[in-house]
């Protein structure tokens, strides 16, 4: 079992980086995204809307399979570390603009008002007073959104990305079945959970200390 | 684009078996899922430590660890146990077991919702303690839990693609054995992605109505 566990780290590097460079893509593509789900005009509301739910309304396997062989068989030929990476990025891109959309909720409508009374541009306002409370709030749900991107990205290990789920399907196959590898993933995966977990406890205490100060 | 429409008109009566194997693999885990996921709300409500525990690490275990793990696990697993079964149910206890992991939490929400002042009511009027569980609590609890179960069904139907990893002839694998065939992957897909939006998208609307009659009902 210990031999089993220590063979499936050397997943985790590969874990970790499809899952932290897809949570970076979408944090990014998911700023523009909200701004467009907000914007006053029909075009930009309505594209955004549809990329959400078609992003969001197809299984993340499905589109690592669109990308990876569909794309990949005469279009764009992507690494499966690549393919995974954008897939997983562009499916987090749409869960993280409507995790921005809630932090703008929040806010109360004063906030846009007295800014404008300040005269302050759009984008000002934008920057200087919406966006650092949408972030504030947008902090614990992005980070139970990065812990559940940790375990959905396993779907890598289908089109052939050497992480955890690949190494211990490897290690189980070898093995003629048994539990033992997959009890031994389960807890590697709930150990890597935890220290996000607490990082973003973390994080979330020390903006609101910045806040209130 | 006509080549590409006669395709799609060629393929889709494949992908229609494949959607309906889908749906059977989501109404079982759904008719496991949801009966383990109250019992283990229950449980992990409980006074008795040696009920509470083992209900509390069974939910934790299976809402961390991912559904691919669990699915493979069940898998793999069971044949080494001793106990022979079908990629079919395999994968549809897989899937109860995730769905009972979530669906606890979920429930118990729900169950928490329910006002303490009708518990206290039920034991004023003299109803034994089973009693205020099964006709005061767990009625309304399920009840305010709805919407948010009937969201962990749309994910439930979308993780029924993983089992394509476990030879479940299911949607995702119908699509890429046409694939395979065909060479024309990028097409294949794109259907098969279609067909998933096509139930995911309306029953995500029904959700959303689900929630506001249930919100209006509460206000």
């Amino acid at each position: 079992m210990t031999e089993t566990f220590l063979a499936l780290l050397k997943g985790v590097p590969v874990a970790l980086a499809v899952t932290g460079l897809s949570f970076l893509i979408g944090a990014v593509l998911g700023i523009p995204l909200v701004l467009m789900r907000r914007a006053r005009s029909v075009l930009p509301r309505l594209a955004a809307r549809i990329y959400i739910d078609v992003m969001r309304g197809i299984p993340p396997v499905v589109w690592l399979f669109i990308i990876f062989f569909g794309l990949g068989s005469g279009i764009v030929t992507l690494s499966p570390f690549q393919a995974a990476v954008l897939g997983m990025g562009l499916i987090s891109a749409a869960y993280l603009a409507e995790i921005y959309r809630g932090g703008f909720l929040t806010l109360p409508a004063g906030q846009n008002a007295a800014a404008v009374a300040l005269g302050l541009t759009r984008l000002d306002t934008l920057r200087y007073v919406l966006a650092p409370q949408v972030l504030r709030v947008s902090v614990p749900p992005m980070a139970t959104f990065l812990v559940s991107l940790l375990k959905d990205t396993t779907v890598a290990s289908t089109i052939g990305v050497r992480d955890v789920m690949m190494l211990v399907t490897q290690q189980a196959q070898a093995a003629g079945g048994g539990f033992a590898p997959f009890i031994a993933a389960a807890v590697l995966y709930i150990l890597l959970s935890i220290p996000v977990a607490a990082l973003a406890r973390a994080m979330d205490a020390r903006m609101r200390r910045r806040i209130t100060a | 684009m006509s080549g590409l429409l006669a395709n799609w008109a060629d393929w889709l009566p494949q992908l229609w078996k494949g959607l309906l194997v889908s749906l059977q693999l989501t109404g079982a885990a759904l008719a496991a899922g949801l009966p383990l996921g109250l019992a283990l709300a229950l449980l992990s409500a409980a006074r008795a430590p040696w009920l509470k525990w083992p209900a509390i690490a069974l939910v934790e275990v299976g809402r961390g660890a991912p559904a691919l793990v669990v699915l493979q696990m069940v898998y793999y697993g069971l044949p080494s146990a001793g106990i022979s079964v079908s990629a079919f149910v395999s994968g549809a206890t897989a899937l109860a077991l995730t769905t009972g992991a979530y669906t606890s939490e979920i429930l118990r929400a729900g169950i928490n919702a329910v006002p303490k002042g009708e518990v206290e009511a039920g034991h004023a009027l003299g109803m034994t303690p089973g009693d205020v569980l099964r006709f005061v609590v767990i009625p309304q609890g399920v009840i305010f839990a709805v919407p948010a179960l009937m969201g962990f069904a749309i994910l439930i139907f979308q993780a029924t693609a993983l089992t394509f990893t476990i030879a479940i002839p299911e949607l995702l694998a119908r699509a890429y054995r046409i694939g395979a065939a065909t060479y024309l992957y990028f097409d294949v897909l794109v259907l098969a992605g279609l067909v998933y939006l096509a139930i995911t998208i309306p029953f995500g609307w029904l959700v959303n109505r689900a929630a506001r009659r249930l919100g209006s009902h509460l206000g």
